[in-house]
């Protein structure tokens, strides 16, 4: 009963932050002096012609108008102009690319994979390594491990990722010649090959991140290692590993699990950078060619489609939350 | 503040060898930028000059390391032949110009609404912290790059990326500020003061100001370095300082083409780049440790 409310009230919120933000970023898109009709016009761009076009698109309409059209497009898809020079957007419609000619929802999709194989396997990959990192510095505290790690972790926290995975492509790519120079390959495709263009990019992001969580890992523990239950557990005559690997570490994780919650925005962000070191063509890569050709469907769907990623992606993090310390759901 | 009396914190500070040689490197920065176009006009160079002799009919630059010599202490830029030096110097301007105003812009927005939050409470403080929560975990860099397609041109894009990066950048410091402010009000000079029926304006100047101005300090010296690398970051994918401003992180975007036969034109600004990066973040591990001693474990 208690955790049904708990996970009807998230999803309200959710819902709700989701409608603000879509609202938002609809209004600040259409508001600014672009006028995306004029950009489709060609030239030269008579009046009339422009009046067409605007009317086309649905941008004839004042922003709130299109953007209730556009919520309905999620649900029921949309069409565009009639006779032979309709377009269909089936729903879920995201908006339409006039400049592609083709759906924003087809465009994210085909892209999506891309950016969602980045970010998963990076995060992952840095709640190992940052988590280990912190216990190892924590247990062995004011030794040389602990110390190295630290100062490790303020290096990594200062390295942009993509300087380092540009060194990365250049030694281990180009001098090395042990994993590839760039490029995506699907998994339906051959696993082995995504996974094998995915290694370096991986690792790269996972190391700069993990030393954030290194950290917070490492006080936590600190913090922890001092509680009382720690020393019953010990009294106990507990094996140390136990102890640690138990006990200690299901209170540490809480608060890594909160900040990782926080950092999934940024996740998304380091995954659109890593898109263009790594020449992948994922939603980074999308957005910044949008941006380039100014194509605000587009633009508009991907920073929707983001929002509407990173938002459930939280919710998750909130279950998992409630999973480890039950008291939140109370 | 919390003032250890058997330590000042400058004390500390300066005995923490990490956090002198962040501060060293800072303020050696600092002078190169100051002196930028002095120190490339030694060479008789700026960032600007085309040298079409430096480099090679394909682009890439003539000679050793990238086209290290008298002329060119870093090399040029393939292509253009501009002088590296100058842009690396150069750059440290734009990084340091974006890095600082949009840190102040963060931290006064932070500071006012974790304060506001904190000693106000009730709904506003509710509203306030759903606000940093829905701001934390939005996919700003997606939002700031889309942003970056609308605005007209005419509109000055460093000043753009400065209000940008600065209207996301506060969350972080509101929950502090926020959480500190709390923590204040029922201590006893609070209550006292209150009590003496001090107003909202007397207690947020006088009391909760002067108790938070280390942890403004702190954090704004963590701030500048995530700052300068987010415009760094704008600029390596594209969408942050347009040329031919000199920028680092555009500099570095323009090596990844060239990165494995020019692998100079990479190593210049990137060095440079993550020394800033890194010194801010040593001076501000120190300085946190030295002005709030519960830290040091």
């Amino acid at each position: 009963m208690t955790t049904l409310r708990f996970l009807g009230l998230r999803l309200l919120g959710m819902a709700g932050t989701l409608l603000v933000i879509s609202v938002l970023t609809y209004a600040v898109f259409y508001l600014l002096p672009t006028d995306p009709a004029m950009l489709s016009c060609g030239k030269p761009c008579t009046p009339a012609r422009l009046a067409e076009a605007s009317a086309f698109m649905g941008y004839d309409k004042p922003w709130w108008a299109q953007y209730l059209d556009f919520l309905a497009g999620i649900v029921t898809g949309r069409h565009f102009g009639s006779g032979l020079a309709a377009v269909d957007c089936a729903a879920p419609c995201f908006g339409f690319s006039f400049r592609l000619n083709t759906p924003v929802t087809e465009l994210i999709l085909d892209r999506a994979p891309v950016t969602f194989s980045i970010a998963a396997g990076a995060a992952v990959l840095w709640l190992i390594i940052g988590v280990s990192a912190g216990v190892a510095a924590a247990v062995k505290r004011g030794t040389a491990v602990d110390r190295s790690a630290m100062l490790l972790s303020t290096v990594g926290v200062s390295a942009p990722s993509y300087l380092v995975g540009l060194l990365g492509i250049l030694l281990f790519g180009f001098t090395l010649d042990m994993v590839p120079v760039g490029g995506y390959v699907p998994f339906t495709e051959s696993p082995v090959d995504w996974l094998w263009h995915l290694v370096l990019p991986w690792t790269v992001l996972a190391l700069l991140s993990a030393a954030i969580y290194a950290r917070l890992t490492r006080g936590q523990m600190i913090e922890v290692l001092g509680e009382d239950y720690i020393r019953t557990a010990r009294a106990k005559g507990l094996r140390e590993r136990r102890v640690i690997g138990r006990h200690a570490l299901r209170n540490v994780l809480i608060p890594v699990i909160t900040v990782f919650g926080l950092d999934l925005g940024s996740l998304l962000g380091g995954a659109v950078i890593t898109e263009r070191v790594f020449s992948m063509q994922g939603l980074g890569a999308l957005l910044i060619d949008a941006v380039n050709t100014v194509d605000l469907p587009v633009i508009v769907g991907v920073t929707l489609f983001s929002a509407l990623l990173v938002i459930v992606a939280n919710f998750a993090v909130d279950l998992v939350y409630s999973a480890l310390d039950p008291r939140v759901s109370r | 503040m919390t003032v250890d009396v058997s330590r000042h914190p400058l004390r500390s500070l300066t005995a923490d060898r990490w956090a002198v040689a962040g501060g060293v490197t800072i303020v050696a920065f600092l002078l190169v930028a100051a002196a930028a176009p002095l120190l490339s006009g030694l060479a008789g160079q700026d960032p600007y000059t085309y040298d079409l002799n430096a480099v090679s009919d394909s682009g890439a630059p003539i000679g050793f390391g990238g086209g290290i010599s008298a002329d060119h202490w870093f090399g040029v830029e393939p292509m253009t032949g501009r002088d590296l030096f100058a842009i690396v110097v150069h750059g440290a301007r734009t990084s340091f110009l974006v890095g600082f105003a949009a840190t102040a812009l963060s931290m006064l927005i932070g500071v006012v609404a974790g304060v506001t939050a904190g000693y106000f409470g009730g709904w506003y403080d509710r509203a306030i912290s759903r606000f940093i929560d829905v701001m934390f975990g939005f996919p700003w860099l997606v939002f700031v790059i889309a942003l970056g397609a609308i605005v007209p041109a005419a509109f000055p894009k460093q000043l753009l990326i400065i209000l940008v990066i600065g209207l996301f950048g506060w969350p972080g410091v509101a929950r502090v500020v926020r959480g500190q402010t709390i923590a204040l009000r029922q201590r006893t000079f609070v209550v006292a003061a209150t009590a003496l029926g001090a107003g909202p304006g007397h207690l947020l100047r006088h009391q909760y100001l002067p108790n938070l101005v280390s942890t403004i300090i702190v954090y704004s010296t963590m701030t500048i370095p995530s700052m300068i690398g987010a415009e760094a970051a704008l600029s390596f994918l594209g969408v942050g300082v347009p040329p031919p401003t000199p920028a680092w992180g555009r500099t570095i975007g323009d090596a990844v083409a060239w990165a494995p036969t020019d692998p100079m034109f990479l190593v210049f600004p990137g060095t440079a780049l993550f020394l800033v990066t890194l010194a801010f973040n040593l001076f501000g591990d120190g300085l946190r440790d030295a002005l709030d001693p519960r830290t040091i474990r």
